[in-house]
């Protein structure tokens, strides 16, 4: 497909990189050559310099042929411009990011009115992953399907845990609760584990279940980090905390924001009347003692500066068992991170490319078994797809053990209307189903594409 | 650097150069000679030395400027070797030294020759000889990019080294389908012209071999002639496709994408029409006296001038015989050279206009010292590091030209000779004048020599810097 990236910033650039990935013919447009110059040189695309809302630009990149826009610039203005030129000039599909919670909350009009495709907002992205993984305090990462009727669940498996040299046929029967392990990362490797698989300390899994099932698993695994949270601290007053702070809102949870930035607090305190807003140095160590960094639940270290972050969560680490969230743009020195062990890492760039890619896929693929949601596990690594069953799929009517699938594909949910359904070999596929898949291929398109 | 993806480009080049070879091996067993087993050994040498290198796919894939620069320049060596094998074992008169810059000369589009005769050398040959110029016009690594069936960001490097023109820029989003458009379009201008020549009665095979040699912009011929016997109605139709593939080859791009407007207005092909109208004017009235009428004078001074700026290095009349103001203003046109992106030679139309751009800023710089400007080519601002990079070429070209002419100098050959062996070969355009001229050729130099001229050629071809770097210790040291 053809696709025109406009601004070459963090997140156009993880788009582009990701989708280049994928096989597309990628163009991207920004105002500066040098950033151009060396994503080019990177990545196979095409780099064209200018204002991306100049129908000439717009052209010179191929509006005409383009099959998708996405509008990534850090003006939200800018990008409802591009798109609507596009979609002028070229009538594709547009997508463009809008942070500004003030449009964010009018973006169903905006969508429909201006006929994008698609509106991404990577801050709340973020903030509704971290909403999920504070239900989960035990959870690297929380990915929800089906609309939230079932959860991917990451989480290590702690020194001492029942779970340690456990065999996964045994899990059923021992902890009473029925989960499915998707994928297991032990040291460098990736594995889909089988049935006579054990799991060792250190290990990371991801696991898949309905909601509940999921609370009861934790409890009955015994993880040793508090199980509800009912206050948290975000460090950091920028768009993210705003809209974590939102979401939990309607919760009994407390949130307390420290802000460097007395105008940004008195913003935050207006738009969020509930929420304790401290002016302050986030990184005063004094002022984190005093708010009450070892006593709270959970901390979100949400600053702009990831260094920061990492230091902050280091400090916490130490100084409490709060549940640990550290938001993370650059994703360069991932490894590094995830051996730091400091709890859930939160990349909203991430995030946001996983929604477009599967956006794409779904585009690519009109008339099938669509993409729904996509999340990449374990740093890219694996997939976990959900996929809308036609009527006309091959999949359908056969008991699964009937199906000749590739190798290292997992069919890890169907979901009937209401009923989760956590499938063995004789669990059968049918029209209207949603199935959940994870997979090591890159690149399925549909459905069909987990058979031989 | 890392050396095993190195060796890993150089084998696919010379795989790929084995299945290139395939060709002349074919159109020499059709002709039935017997030297069509040199062609076909060499076929094989080239795959077996090709496999060796690139049999197993290094696992680090990586690799950036360095690496892409040194295989391009070890890979136009190497093929150049391989190529010269048949030469060398088919042409009983000539040595290794003279088969090696024969093939160079092949492969850079230059089209010098050493043979003083070619009629009686077997077609199988000949075609090869030819050939190479078609193969080098394009670059093979640019084939070999078309062809690979993975080309990630990074080959954008191997393109870059290998393209001529001072900014090197993709067509389309992927460096894949940038490189199979290019051989596209100059497959089908290829096909054209040997449709074209055939119609006015070339036989299919000469029609091929002068074909290489236009679109390629190299210029072996297969007449000891040259081109002076072809009929007028050929010189014209050579003429019109050694012009076509002077220019920059993305304008040809934009007529497909059916983009009119902007291929018209391309400042650097229209400043190439514009010297080159020039120059056949100028030099048809100097000439018109040694001619039977202005129409014949401007008929040859078409062909002489697109053949020179083209760096192709046909010749329809002996240009060595010219009034001294026509030779010297050849000799100007010879380095301005093609446009980029286009398979000639020569410093390039839009290095001239850039520097000539500089110049004017520079100069009204005196008369308003607080003056800023920003210079345009193509109705864009040109990026500083473009700027510079134009500028550090024209210092490097200078020198590189001044040693070279120096070192060809120890063979004591007159002043003229001497000067345009280094201009001929260097721009890879081919004759030069006086002994060299387009009735001379090369032979009568000392080995030493010809290897400078053969370095010439590969650094004019792959705008010098790679032939350079192959030179530095510090390409060479291991990254700590």
């Amino acid at each position: 497909m053809k696709i025109i990236i406009v601004g070459c910033g963090k997140v156009g650039a993880t788009l582009a990189e990701h989708l280049d990935q994928e096989g597309h013919d990628i163009t991207i447009i920004d105002r500066h050559w040098d950033k151009l110059k060396y994503l080019s040189d990177r990545i196979d695309v095409l780099g064209i310099e200018g204002n991306g809302a100049s129908v000439t630009t717009q052209r010179e990149a191929g509006v005409q042929n383009a099959d998708i826009l996405i509008a990534t610039t850090n003006s939200d203005e800018l990008n409802l411009l591009c798109c609507l030129i596009a979609k002028k000039a070229g009538n594709c599909q547009t997508i463009a990011r809008i942070r500004d919670p003030e449009y964010y909350s009018e973006m169903r009009y905006l969508r429909d009115e201006l006929n994008l495709s698609l509106v991404i907002n990577p801050e709340q992205a973020a903030a509704a992953e971290i909403a999920r993984i504070i239900k989960f305090p035990s959870a690297m990462k929380v990915d929800s399907f089906a609309r939230g009727r079932v959860e991917l669940i990451k989480m290590n498996i702690p020194e001492g845990s029942k779970l340690d040299g456990m065999k996964l046929t045994e899990i059923e029967a021992k902890l009473h609760c029925k989960v499915l392990i998707c994928t297991v990362e032990r040291g460098e490797d990736l594995l889909i584990p089988h049935g006579a698989f054990a799991l060792q300390a250190g290990d990371i899994v991801s696991f898949m279940a309905p909601h509940a099932v999921a609370l009861s698993f934790f409890k009955a695994s015994g993880a040793n980090v508090t199980n509800t949270v009912k206050s948290i601290i975000l460090i950091g007053g920028g768009m993210i905390s705003y809209y974590v702070a939102k979401k939990l809102e309607e919760t009994k949870i407390s949130v307390k924001i420290i802000e460097q930035d007395f105008a940004k607090c008195q913003k935050l305190s207006e738009m969020l009347p509930q929420a304790v807003i401290i002016n302050g140095d986030g990184t005063d160590k004094q002022l984190l003692d005093e708010e009450g960094v070892g006593v709270v639940d959970a901390i979100g270290n949400f600053t702009g500066i990831d260094e920061e972050n990492i230091l902050l969560s280091l400090y916490e680490k130490e100084m409490s068992k709060a549940k640990l969230l550290t938001k993370i743009n650059r994703i360069t020195f991932e490894e590094v991170i995830a051996g730091l062990n400091i709890g859930s890492i939160i990349n909203p760039n991430s995030i946001t490319s996983d929604n477009i890619v599967s956006f794409v896929r779904a585009l690519n693929n009109s008339r099938g078994s669509n993409v729904e949601t996509l999340y990449k596990i374990a740093q890219g690594r694996a997939e976990a797809l959900e996929f809308f069953v036609r009527d006309d799929s091959k999949v359908i009517g056969k008991p699964l053990m009937e199906l000749s699938l590739k190798p290292n594909i997992l069919i890890a949910c169907i979901t009937k209307g209401n009923r989760v359904i956590i499938p063995n070999g004789q669990s059968v596929i049918e029209k209207g189903d949603s199935v959940v898949v994870v997979s090591v291929e890159r690149g399925l398109n549909d459905l069909e594409d987990i058979l031989v | 650097m890392n050396r095993k993806i190195v060796a890993y480009f150089v084998g696919s080049v010379l795989r790929i150069e084995a299945l290139l070879m395939i060709v002349p091996t074919i159109v020499s067993l059709l002709y039935r000679e017997k030297e069509w087993i040199y062609l076909a050994g060499a076929t094989v040498a080239s795959f077996l030395f090709g496999y060796l290198l690139s049999f197993r796919k290094p696992r680090n894939m990586t690799f950036y400027t360095r690496e892409g620069i040194t295989s391009v320049a070890l890979g136009w060596i190497l093929m150049s070797v391989f190529g010269a094998i048949p030469l060398w074992h088919g042409v009983s008169s000539i040595g290794f030294t003279d088969a090696l810059f024969e093939t160079i000369s092949g492969f850079t589009t230059t089209g010098a020759s050493i043979l003083t005769e070619v009629e009686s050398i077997p077609k199988g040959l000949l075609f090869w000889r030819s050939f190479t110029h078609w193969v080098g016009g394009m670059g093979i690594l640019v084939f070999v990019l078309a062809l690979l069936p993975e080309a990630s960001g990074d080959s954008i490097y191997l393109m870059r080294a290998e393209s001529p023109g001072p900014s090197v820029g993709k067509l389309v989003p992927k460096v894949k389908s940038t490189a199979k458009i290019l051989y596209e379009i100059y497959i089908a201008i290829t096909f054209i012209e040997i449709v074209a020549l055939m119609i006015t009665g070339m036989s299919l095979y000469e029609a091929s071999v002068i074909t290489f040699g236009t679109v390629g912009t190299g210029g072996f011929a297969i007449r000891n002639s040259g081109c002076f016997e072809y009929t007028h109605v050929q010189q014209i139709i050579i003429t019109f496709f050694m012009i076509v593939c002077g220019a920059n080859f993305n304008v040809y791009f934009l007529f497909v994408a059916k983009k009119f407007k902007e291929a018209f207005k391309s400042e650097e092909v229209l400043s190439y029409l514009a010297i080159y109208a020039f120059a056949v004017i100028a030099i048809a009235i100097n000439i018109s006296n040694a001619f039977s009428s202005f129409g014949e004078a401007l008929h040859h001074s078409l062909f002489n001038v697109a053949s020179v700026m083209t760096t192709t290095g046909f010749a329809s009349a002996d240009f060595n015989t010219w009034p001294g103001f026509s030779r010297t203003l050849l000799l100007v046109v010879m380095f301005i050279g093609g446009c980029a992106g286009s398979t000639a030679g020569g410093i390039k139309v839009s290095r001239i206009v850039i520097g000539f751009k500089t110049i004017r800023k520079e100069l009204e710089h005196f008369v308003h010292p607080r003056s800023v400007k920003i210079l345009k080519f193509e109705g864009k601002p040109i990026e500083h590091a473009v700027l510079r990079g134009v500028n550090v070429y024209f210092l490097t070209y200078i020198t590189i030209f001044a040693v070279s002419v120096l070192l060809v100098a120890f063979d004591g050959k007159d002043f003229t000779t001497t000067i345009t062996s280094v201009i001929a070969t260097f721009n890879n355009i081919g004759p030069g004048l006086d002994m060299v001229g387009p009735c001379g050729n090369y032979s009568q130099f000392s080995p030493f020599a010809k290897y400078v001229l053969m370095f010439d050629m590969l650094a004019g071809r792959l705008e010098l810097f790679p032939m350079l770097l192959l030179f530095m210790p510090i390409t060479w040291r291991r990254q700590r």
